[in-house]
Formats: C-alpha cells, sequence, structure tokens
C-alpha cells in the first residue's frame, strides 16, 4: 500500500518542478519568476523526499531523505528572499503593468518600474 | 549553556545523517559541529527550554499539515497561472504590519509568506514586511496584513511568544 503511494508523491513532486520551470519561462521579470520557481521547486522537491521516505521507510536513506526536505524547507525560502532584496537593491527594474512598489517609494527613492512604451 | 545545546543538536544531526558509528566519521563530525557550535552558537536562543514547553509543541504540530495545506494552494494557484493562456498577473510590492515580537517568529512568518499563495517577502524593517505580491488584491497596510499575515500570526504566536 505504502508503496503506490510513495511513487505517486514523487511524480506530483515532478510534475509540480516541471510547472516551475514553465512558469521560470513564461513570467516577465525577476520577481515573478522567482515566485513562480522558489513555490513549485521548493513543494516539488519536498514532495520527492517525502516519497522517497515513504519508499524506504526508516532505513539510512529514508531518514536522509527526510532531514534533507526538513532543511529544504527552512532554507529554500531564505535564499529566494536574498536573492529578490539582492536584485531590489541592485537596481533591477519591475515589469511595466506592476500596479504599485512601496520598497522602491520608501526605501530606493523611487518606485523601480520599467516605463511604458 | 547555548553553545552545549547546539552541540547536542548538531551532533544528533550528524549520527542522523550518517548512521553509523565508524571512529573516522565520528572524529570528522566532532570537529565540524565544534567549529560550527563556535561561530554560530551565540546567535542560538538565548532561552532553549521555551521552547520544550508541551503546549508549543502540540501548536506546532497542529501547525505542520495547514503550512502543508497552505503550500499546495499556493502551487496550484502558480500553476493555474503558469498554463492559463492570457497569463493573469498584477504584481506589486505591499507593505504589511505583524504583531510578532521576536526574531524567530518574524522569520517563520516571512518564510510562511514566500511559500504560500501569490506571496513572497522582500525585506524586514522592524514591524514592517515588504511583501512581493504576484495578484495585488489590496494596497491599503491593514487589509493587506490581514489577508497576507492573519492566518499565520495566529499559530506563530501561540508557538514562538
Amino acid at each position: 500500500m505504502i508503496s503506490p503511494l510513495g511513487w505517486l508523491i514523487i511524480w506530483i513532486g515532478i510534475l509540480f518542478d516541471i510547472l516551475g520551470t514553465v512558469g521560470l519561462i513564461r513570467f516577465p521579470d525577476v520577481y515573478n519568476r522567482l515566485q513562480a520557481s522558489t513555490k513549485c521547486v521548493t513543494l516539488g522537491t519536498f514532495g520527492i523526499m517525502i516519497g522517497i521516505f515513504l519508499l524506504k521507510g526508516f532505513s539510512p536513506m529514508g531518514i536522509k531523505a527526510l532531514i534533507c526536505g526538513a532543511f529544504l524547507l527552512l532554507t529554500s525560502p531564505v535564499a529566494a528572499h536574498a536573492l529578490m532584496r539582492g536584485s531590489l537593491h541592485f537596481g533591477q527594474k519591475m515589469w511595466k503593468g506592476t500596479v504599485i512598489d512601496q520598497y522602491g517609494v520608501e526605501k530606493l527613492g523611487g518606485a523601480q518600474i520599467e516605463k511604458e512604451d | 549553556m547555548r553553545y552545549l545545546i547546539f552541540f547536542s543538536i548538531g551532533a544528533g544531526l550528524w549520527l542522523l545523517l550518517t548512521l553509523t558509528l565508524r571512529i573516522d566519521t565520528l572524529i570528522a563530525g566532532a570537529v565540524v559541529v565544534i567549529l560550527a557550535s563556535i561561530i554560530f552558537g551565540g546567535y542560538f536562543t538565548g532561552r532553549p527550554v521555551k521552547f520544550l514547553q508541551p503546549h508549543r509543541i502540540i501548536w506546532f504540530i497542529i501547525y505542520i499539515p495547514f503550512f502543508i495545506w497552505y503550500m499546495l494552494k499556493a502551487n496550484i494557484d502558480v500553476a493555474y497561472r503558469v498554463l492559463h493562456p492570457g497569463r493573469p498577473i498584477k504584481p506589486g510590492i505591499v507593505k504589511i504590519r505583524t504583531t510578532l515580537k521576536t526574531d524567530i517568529a518574524k522569520v517563520f512568518l516571512a518564510n510562511s509568506i514566500t511559500l504560500t499563495p501569490g506571496t513572497m517577502t522582500c525585506d524586514i524593517d522592524g514591524e514592517f514586511l515588504y511583501i512581493h505580491w504576484i495578484w495585488v488584491q489590496s494596497e491599503d497596510i491593514t487589509e493587506a496584513s490581514k489577508i497576507i499575515a492573519q492566518p499565520f500570526e495566529i499559530f506563530l504566536r501561540r508557538i514562538f511568544e
């Protein structure tokens, strides 16, 4: 019973990984791309880890997969946050359809939005 | 004291990761964990006993399925925006106010916001958080705080404060 469930979770994880990659191509600027890739790739890889744990049980490999999943959940948002703050301070402009930029107005002296052309 | 607790957590993680008792892995692990606790032990929480109180652990266990449910919702949301031919996005950065006080609670709030539907933390400044929102529903600070942060604050306040 556990084995098909594990494979199912692994395949769902791979599906979300692929969707995250498609988002990386389709979205217009670095901030929206980070949104898509962070969410989908974190849950996708976490799903693969949980699937491996269900397939292997409390063996060395299963426990390692579980610990890797927990660390992934803790570290991946922090990495995305650092990338996003870095690109804001580097001066990367936001897509022209952006409706509001309070961070730029308050911290960087003016909204960091691309001009309409 | 906090160095000692940091050391024992690190040693426990190392033993779980390697799952052997060979002398060379033990020596390598000891060197790494001692170095790590000398460097990072000072940043560790000042009152570790606080996190062993049973009601905090029970709230944390309730928080995990809630959080995974929100993560699933976030992914279905992103999948919808990615696969929709019209690419329905209306992004923007809004500012919200949090009522949480301690640093660790704010870190968990920022991480939870990043992994949940359409929102992502850009920066923390005191009690204000700057959030990149893929579909801006409200530019008002109180209303945005209510939509984005409130579901997590209820749990995190009981776990960490």
